[in-house]
């Protein structure tokens, strides 16, 4: 069974969680529908290794925190408010 | 019975090494790379093709599916395509004189709410309207239809109603495989096995062949027929996607005795289910939520799926888990397949598969392959280009995951 430390309740199984997909940055203002903007809408790294992310504990304390994990493994290597 | 010894496909393969060039090379042997090289050496003479598989054919997603066939979608650009996929399956066996084990069952899609009732009668109507066979049934005709379905859905998830595709089908999906990889062999296509791509050669903007293991291979077209790591390859082109693979899992049970007819899927509990041919239960359910490439099954996910199809299907508690698999899937953000132009000269895709790429393999790889030929698409897959996205033309289906 995958597990999340969460950074407020502790060791918790994945189910608990909702993904919330890589770390954003922030756009560049959206103002018209350059090559830029239509990237930031739509398109994906699609990370195969490690990926810093959010994450939402949605059955326990229902915070948003931030996860350096493993896609290919699916392992959690480091949990951050 | 054993389906695999007793009707062994003879696949011709070639003695020679990889030509230094081919008119075009395909990165990947599952049932998309091959569909496409039996249909350009089959409708269009195109035989100079070589197909490259770093694994052996058919070892990606065409070997980790749950095989089924159906082309009841939400769109419809959809429908029609994946109505005419359906038909080509239904002739395949005909064209190539190799079973496929195709078995037309019915797909039942049930409704356990007022809400996902609405849902069903609207996938119906549209199905009907762009020419698929769908109707919406009540409780009585599913019962008829599937005799072992708890109707009251533990007291929970009582039964509203149900659509009825009537063509929904399956096929063996190995079976496939091997019918094009033998149809395109016999015309004088190479298939190289365990021949990973390890880069794309480019000539200024234009992408002029692979670097494989074994050296550099010339194309005029490359086709990235790849599946969950198509962003890697697409990478090499300098073509970013709107892809992000995820992990599905699926399993099957031991053999239960008894005939269970057609395919069913459930709107609100998000499981389906159908038997094999050898008897035994597969069910699958959503793609894992988080970006993965992980191949190995879970034992939560086992657990939360059995206990879904179990309300439904009580006699499902008596058996046993005997085998389950993963595989890595190209989601599309809008859920709907990339086919075609990858905006760089001499690169094509197909991808966006998702969990609905088994049953495009025979039209997917016919339309690509008249794209190649004539160097236009044709108004099939026309709507499923790349540009799309930056033409504000996002083609997003509901009704694409098969339990979404």
């Amino acid at each position: 069974m995958l597990w999340i430390e969460c950074p407020n309740c502790g060791g918790r199984p994945l189910e608990e969680f909702r993904y919330g997909n890589t770390f954003p940055t922030t756009p560049d203002a959206i103002s018209d529908r350059d090559a830029g903007n239509v990237d930031y809408a739509w398109m994906q790294d699609n990370t195969q290794g490690i990926t810093l992310e959010r994450w939402f504990h949605e059955s326990g304390c229902r915070r948003w925190f931030t996860a350096r994990r493993d896609t290919t493994t699916d392992v959690f290597l480091a949990v951050d408010d | 019975m054993n389906e695999f010894v007793e009707t062994l496909l003879d696949l011709p393969w070639q003695t020679c090494d990889p030509k230094p060039a081919y008119d075009v090379v395909i990165i990947g042997a599952g049932g998309h790379g091959l569909s496409t090289a039996y249909y350009l050496a089959t409708r269009h003479g195109i035989t100079n093709v070589c197909v490259l598989d770093a694994n052996y054919i058919g070892s990606g997603n065409s070997g980790r599916n749950t095989t089924i066939i159906r082309s009841n979608y939400g769109i419809p650009e959809s429908v029609r395509f994946y109505q005419h996929s359906l038909e080509l399956y239904q002739g395949l066996e005909d064209e190539t004189g190799s079973w496929i084990m195709h078995n037309t069952k019915g797909q039942i899609w049930l409704a356990h709410s007022v809400t996902t009732a609405r849902t069903e009668q609207t996938r119906a109507l549209m199905n009907q309207a762009c020419g698929a066979k769908t109707d919406f049934i009540l409780p009585d005709e599913i019962k008829a239809r599937c005799p072992q379905i708890d109707l009251t859905g533990g007291g929970r998830y009582p039964v509203q109603g149900a659509s009825y595709h009537h063509e929904g089908a399956t096929a063996r999906h190995d079976r496939v495989v091997w019918t094009y990889a033998q149809g395109a062999l016999r015309k004088g296509v190479h298939i190289f096995q365990h021949t990973p791509v390890i880069g794309l050669v480019k000539d200024g903007d234009r992408v002029t062949g692979v670097q494989t293991s074994n050296g550099v291979i010339s194309a005029g077209v490359v086709l990235s027929a790849v599946g969950g790591h198509v962003s890697t390859v697409a990478g090499w082109a300098g073509v970013r996607l709107p892809i992000r693979s995820h992990t599905l899992q699926a399993f099957v049970t031991n053999a239960y005795a008894q005939e269970f007819a057609p395919i069913i899927s459930s709107n609100d509990l998000v499981f389906y289910l159908s038997q094999t041919p050898r008897g035994q239960m597969l069910i699958g359910a959503e793609y894992d939520r988080q970006a993965s490439y992980r191949t190995a099954t879970t034992y939560s996910y086992l657990q939360a799926c059995s206990a879904k199809a179990t309300i439904m299907f009580p006699f499902l508690a008596k058996l046993r888990i005997l085998r389950s698999w993963a595989g890595v899937c190209d989601v599309s953000t809008d859920f709907s397949p990339i086919l075609g132009h990858s905006g760089v000269d001499g690169f094509m895709l197909t991808t966006g598969w998702g969990t609905w790429g088994f049953k495009a393999i025979p039209a997917a790889g016919e339309q690509l392959a008249e794209l190649i030929a004539t160097g236009t698409p044709p108004p099939l897959i026309a709507p499923f280009g790349l540009d799309r996205f930056s033409n504000e033309l996002a083609m997003a289906d509901p009704s694409s995951a098969g339990t979404r």
